[in-house]
C-alpha cells in the first residue's frame, strides 16, 4: 500500500516548494506569475473591449444567418489552444503577412493568442446574457431616449453577473492555457521581464520535461491559488 | 478580419509593454534644439540574439548556464527557445531564429544543401543509450545497438506482453537516431517497425515523459544520457546498451543564412558560435553537470574531432 503511493511523493514535495518559493518570493517565480498575469489580464481585457460591444450588437439585430453564426461562436468556445497558436504562429512569423511587427516570442504574441481565444467564450455568453433579458427593460431603457452608448452601457449592468461570470470562465482559459503560450511564446527565459516569454503553465511544462516534478507541481499550486484570489476579488466585486 | 482587428489591437499593447526591454529612443519628439549629451553617453541599443534548440541542450541546464556569460560580455540579450529538432528546423526554414543548435546530422546536411542553414559547427557530444526495465526481458545487456534492437523487435513480435520498445515519434533528432539504428540494422523503419505490433509504442513527446512512459510500461526506450540522468532518480530503468558507433550524439550549431533572411541578427549568431568553441567554453562544456551527477552530460569537441567523425576545422575554426 506505501508502496504503491510512492509516485505521489512529489505532490507533497511540491506543497512544501510551493510554500517556501511564495514566503522567500523567488525573484523568478515572480517573475514568471506576473508575466502570467499581465499578459491574461491583457488579452481579457482586450478580448472584453472587442466581445462585450460585439456580443450585443449580435444580440440586438436581426440579419440573415444570426442562428450560425451564434453556433459557429459557441463551437469555438472548444478550440484547442493549441490550433490558436498554430494559426497565430503562423501569421507572425517573419515569412507571415504580419511578420513585420516582430511580435513571434513576445509577450505581445501571446496576448494576441490569448484575446483570440477568450473572445468567443465572452461574445458567446454576452449574446446568452442579453438573450435572456426582459424585452420591457431593453424597451424602456430605449424609450427613455438613450444614445447607443448609454442603451449598451444600461443593457450590460443588468447582466452584469453573467458578463462576470463570462470574464472569469476567459479569464479562466487563458491563465490555464500552455499550447499557444508555447508555440507563440517560445518559453523564454532572458535577462529582462518583457523579454523572457515564461509563463506559468509553459515553466510547469519545461519542469516536468526536466523531470523536476515537485517543482511543476509547487508552480501548479501557485498557479491555482491566483485562480482562487482573482475569483475571490471578482466575487467581492460582483457583490457590491 | 477579427483576426486582423485583434492583432493590431495587440500590436498596439505590445508596443506600449512588449519592448520594454529594448532601448526606445524618442528623439523626434524630444526638444531638438539644445545638445543632446544624453546621446553620447546612452549605451548602445542592445542586440538580441534568437536561438532555437534541441530540447536536451535545454533541459539539461546547460544553456542557462553558458547564455549569462556570453551575455555579460558581449552585452547582448540571448532569447532561446527550445523546441525539437524538428521544429527547431521549421523555426530555422522561416528565418524566425538567428541560430539553430540541433543533433542530427543527416536533416542538418539537407537543411544546408536547401541553402538556410550556414557556418555549421559542432560544439559537444555524447552518447545515445539504449535504456529498459532492470530483469532485461529480451537480453539485451551488452550487445552492439543494432544487435539489442533486432533482439527487441523478435521478440517483442513474438510476445508483445513483456517486450516492449517506445518511440519519441515525434520527428525528434533522437527519433531520427533510432531510425537510423533500424535502418543500419537492415530493417525497413515504415513497414517492419512503424505498426509492426503492439511491442513497438510511439509516444509523440518529449525525452522525459517518453522516459516515464517506457518506465511504466516495462520497455526499452533510446535516450540521451543527459535527460535519462536527469530522470534516473524518478524512474525504474538501467542503462542496457551504451557502446557502439551508432550511438553517437553531435551536437552542432548553425547560423541562419543572413542572404535568405536578411533580418537574421549574423553578427551575434556568429559570435555565440565562436563563444561555443572557444577553449573556455569548451571546458565549461566538459565539466557541466559533473558535481550534480557524477559524470559530464556533454563532452567538448575541441580536440575530439576525429572521434566525431568530423573535420577538424568544424570543430574548432572560427567563422571568419
Amino acid at each position: 500500500m506505501v508502496d504503491s503511493l510512492s509516485g505521489l511523493e512529489p505532490i507533497g514535495e511540491g506543497l512544501v516548494q510551493a510554500f517556501y518559493l511564495i514566503v522567500s518570493l523567488d525573484p523568478t517565480i515572480i517573475d514568471i506569475t506576473l508575466r502570467s498575469l499581465l499578459i491574461t489580464f491583457s488579452a481579457v481585457i482586450i478580448g472584453s473591449l472587442i466581445s462585450l460591444p460585439l456580443g450585443a450588437l449580435i444580440s440586438f439585430n436581426d440579419f440573415p444567418g444570426k442562428k450560425t453564426v451564434i453556433n459557429l461562436i459557441q463551437t469555438l468556445y472548444a478550440i484547442p489552444t493549441v490550433v490558436v497558436g498554430l494559426v497565430v504562429f503562423m501569421f507572425l512569423r517573419r515569412i507571415g503577412p504580419f511578420g513585420f511587427l516582430d511580435l513571434l516570442f513576445t509577450p505581445g504574441g501571446m496576448i494576441i493568442g490569448q484575446t483570440i481565444l477568450v473572445l468567443p467564450i465572452i461574445t458567446g455568453l454576452t449574446i446568452s446574457a442579453l438573450s435572456g433579458l426582459d424585452t420591457t427593460i431593453r424597451d424602456t431603457i430605449i424609450s427613455l431616449g438613450a444614445t447607443s452608448l448609454q442603451f449598451f452601457l444600461s443593457v450590460m449592468k443588468e447582466v452584469r453577473f453573467a458578463i462576470f461570470a463570462a470574464i472569469a470562465l476567459a479569464f479562466g482559459r487563458a491563465i490555464s492555457e500552455v499550447g499557444a503560450a508555447i508555440i507563440i511564446g517560445g518559453n523564454i527565459q532572458t535577462g529582462t521581464f518583457w523579454g523572457s516569454t515564461r509563463i506559468l503553465t509553459t515553466a510547469i511544462t519545461l519542469e516536468t520535461g526536466k523531470g523536476d516534478i515537485a517543482l511543476s507541481i509547487a508552480l501548479g499550486i501557485i498557479l491555482l491559488c491566483i485562480a482562487l484570489i482573482v475569483n475571490s476579488l471578482m466575487t467581492i466585486v460582483q457583490q457590491r | 478580419m477579427l483576426l486582423a482587428v485583434v492583432m493590431v489591437a495587440a500590436a498596439i499593447v505590445a508596443g506600449c509593454t512588449g519592448t520594454g526591454g529594448e532601448t526606445t529612443p524618442a528623439p523626434t519628439t524630444a526638444p531638438a534644439e539644445t545638445t543632446t549629451p544624453t546621446e553620447t553617453t546612452a549605451p548602445a541599443e542592445t542586440q538580441t540574439l534568437l536561438i532555437a534548440t534541441t530540447t536536451s541542450l535545454y533541459d539539461t541546464g546547460l544553456l542557462d548556464y553558458i547564455r549569462p556569460m556570453f551575455e555579460d560580455e558581449y552585452g547582448a540579450e540571448v532569447k532561446i527557445t527550445a523546441k525539437g529538432t524538428g521544429q527547431s528546423l521549421e523555426l530555422g526554414r522561416g528565418g524566425d531564429v538567428d541560430v539553430m543548435m540541433v543533433h542530427d546530422r543527416a536533416r542538418e546536411d539537407e537543411f544546408i544543401d536547401e541553402g538556410y542553414g550556414v557556418n555549421r559547427r559542432v560544439i559537444a557530444y555524447n552518447y545515445f543509450v539504449i535504456v529498459g526495465p532492470e530483469s532485461d526481458p529480451a537480453g539485451i545487456k551488452g550487445m552492439d545497438p543494432e544487435e539489442a534492437f533486432l533482439t527487441i523487435r523478435e521478440m517483442g513480435l513474438a510476445d508483445p506482453e513483456s517486450v516492449k520498445f517506445v518511440s519519441r515519434g515525434d520527428d525528434s533528432g533522437t527519433h531520427g537516431k533510432e531510425k537510423a539504428i533500424w535502418t543500419s540494422a537492415g530493417m525497413d523503419y515504415t513497414t517492419d517497425v512503424q505498426g509492426s505490433g503492439d511491442w513497438y509504442i510511439e509516444a509523440g513527446t518529449g525525452m522525459g515523459s517518453t522516459l516515464v512512459l517506457a518506465s511504466e510500461k516495462e520497455a526499452y526506450t533510446l535516450s540521451d544520457i543527459g535527460t535519462f540522468l536527469a530522470y534516473k532518480g524518478d524512474i525504474q530503468l538501467v542503462t542496457l546498451v551504451d557502446k557502439g558507433d551508432i550511438l553517437l550524439n553531435i551536437y552542432s550549431a548553425m547560423q541562419i543564412s543572413p542572404d535568405r533572411f536578411p533580418e537574421v541578427n549574423s553578427t551575434l549568431a556568429k559570435e555565440w558560435i565562436n563563444f561555443l568553441i572557444s577553449p573556455e567554453i569548451q571546458d565549461e562544456i566538459g565539466n557541466f553537470g559533473v558535481a550534480e551527477y557524477g559524470e559530464p552530460l556533454f563532452f567538448p569537441s575541441r580536440g575530439a574531432w576525429e572521434t566525431i567523425g568530423v573535420t577538424q576545422a568544424e570543430c574548432e575554426d572560427p567563422i571568419p
